[in-house]
């Protein structure tokens, strides 16, 4: 009987400890987020430390197909971004080629960007009222939507032929699957760590499609000739080039930049050139 | 420490819960059937089936449990049929748990004296009547400590159903984590569900070792 006591005894200690545990890693995590500074430099001359610098240094992604993708046999970083980034550094520097890329990744971004690391972003982000408050964003550079990816010939020709019982799948702590969620209540989405294991897990016959941006979709459907996007985008995603806060400069430069590609038809090639069929209007 | 998270969210963790003891029980009971037929398989006198045995082990015991799964979630599709996260999961989670229970069985059937076989076997009684009445009984009482450590880490082991969308605790945590951004309360909670699940378990296991101590 002693024995039995004494193992209660610790069971109640062990879950008391995890408690205590638990209530310090709250106050830590707080501290962490109020310590978060954005954009501190008050110096708007920064285009002249550009040039000065004579290079600019943009974040991009490497493993985006499409957007920024690492070449691993060449080396080379290459998609929509990465030219968008050199028409930057050739309205600004008046070389395309007076560029230095950095990898960033959606949790990296920001800070390198606040840190001074890079001078801007230009890596699949999506405008969002609670990422202005941390840095500044140029226009729109790219109209994204939800959309969805299946087999080809599957029934499933848009958001109107999902029902409660299609099975989608989708990336955890994405925005689309809290979208879908509320176009089709009750419906079942499996939700995986990364769009390589949604994708894995479609092509495997687990689901019926695949849902995130159509930016994301498009690049999948490059990869495998089997797999389409269906259906017109059902969400607005536009993804803008992050600035510091503060560097209006840069912001008027990119923006001028922007205009520019659009009014000489520029970004109508490089569109078409990556995603294979020419922009909305 | 944030109580709301789990009252919010309480049947979402409750759903977790049962996915975790439904697929853990499963797998328990396969992973325990097969490791005995495999470690029997690993000591008898036919060739054939040692050198099944023998690589079963090996080659499953020497590979992360991760691919295992994925090996029952992506691979079937490849011969015309598909097994869901929960099915696909817990095969695997049996399948592997089984090379570690067949090598503790193994390890207790070798600890049991030889005259025990010898005995049994020029009193009249077969190969297999001498497995199950006279040997398996004894070494069953050896290895109850090691078994109890291996369903211990099969309970834990669960949460790899997570990865293939299996419904379990890990998978309903994560997504009540990113919808509140309260990441370690959230798990905290999901550490008292485990412990829910284990401590039982590992008291249980010490208890059934004391009975049978008394009966032999």
């Amino acid at each position: 009987m002693m024995k039995i006591k004494s193992v209660k005894w610790v069971s109640l200690l062990l879950v008391a400890a995890l408690f205590v545990i638990a209530g310090c890693g709250n106050n830590n995590t707080g501290n962490a987020g109020g310590g978060n500074t954005a954009g501190e430099s008050t110096d708007s001359a920064a285009v002249a430390k550009i040039k000065e610098r004579g290079k600019l240094l943009v974040g991009v992604k490497y493993d985006t197909r499409l957007f920024g993708l690492k070449d691993p046999a060449s080396g080379n970083v290459e998609g929509f971004d990465i030219d968008i980034s050199k028409a930057i550094a050739k309205h600004i520097l008046g070389d395309e080629n007076a560029i230095e890329l950095k990898e960033v990744t959606s949790k990296t971004r920001i800070p390198m960007l606040n840190n001074g690391e890079i001078d801007m972003v230009v890596a699949t982000m999506t405008i969002t009222e609670e990422r202005k408050k941390e840095v500044d964003f140029s226009d729109v550079y790219f109209q994204a939507g939800q959309s969805l990816l299946v087999k080809k010939g599957s029934p499933i020709t848009g958001l109107e032929s999902v029902t409660k019982d299609t099975k989608i799948l989708g990336s955890k702590g994405a925005t689309s699957i809290k979208n879908i969620k509320e176009k089709v209540p009750g419906i079942t989405v499996l939700e995986f760590d990364n769009y390589q294991d949604a994708f894995a897990a479609l092509k495997a016959g687990q689901g019926d499609a695949l849902t995130t941006d159509d930016a994301i979709l498009y690049g999948m459907a490059s990869q495998d000739e089997g797999y389409e996007v269906v259906g017109e985008p059902f969400t607005d995603e536009p993804y803008g080039i992050a600035i510091q806060k503060g560097n209006t400069d840069v912001v008027q430069a990119v923006n001028d930049t922007l205009t520019e590609l659009k009014a000489n038809g520029e970004y109508d090639a490089i569109y078409t050139k990556w995603i294979g069929k020419a922009p909305a209007k | 420490m944030d109580f709301s998270i789990l009252t919010n969210y309480f049947d979402l963790y409750l759903r977790g819960f049962w996915g975790t003891l439904l697929s853990s029980v499963l797998a328990l009971i396969g992973s325990f059937v097969i490791g005995t037929v495999i470690a029997v398989f690993r000591i008898t006198t036919i060739k054939a089936l040692r050198w099944f045995g023998t690589g079963y082990v090996e080659f499953i015991r020497n590979i992360p449990l991760l691919l295992v799964v994925c090996i029952f979630y992506y691979g079937p599709s490849a011969i015309g049929f598909t097994l869901d996260g929960f099915k696909a999961g817990t095969i695997g989670l049996a399948v592997y748990t089984s090379a570690f229970i067949a090598e503790a069985i193994r390890a207790g059937i070798m600890a049991v004296p030889k005259g025990q076989m010898e005995a049994s076997r020029s009193s009249g009684l077969s190969y297999v009547q001498a497995m199950v009445h006279i040997i398996l009984p004894q070494a069953i009482k050896l290895v109850i400590p090691p078994l109890g450590n291996q369903f211990i880490n099969l309970i834990k082991n669960s949460s790899v159903l997570t990865l293939v969308a299996g419904f379990d605790l890990m998978y309903f945590a994560d997504s009540i984590s990113t919808e509140t951004y309260r990441t370690f309360d959230t798990y905290i909670f999901v550490a008292v569900f485990y412990l829910v699940l284990t401590v039982p378990l590992s008291y249980g296991v010490r208890v059934w070792e004391r009975r049978l101590q008394s009966k032999y």
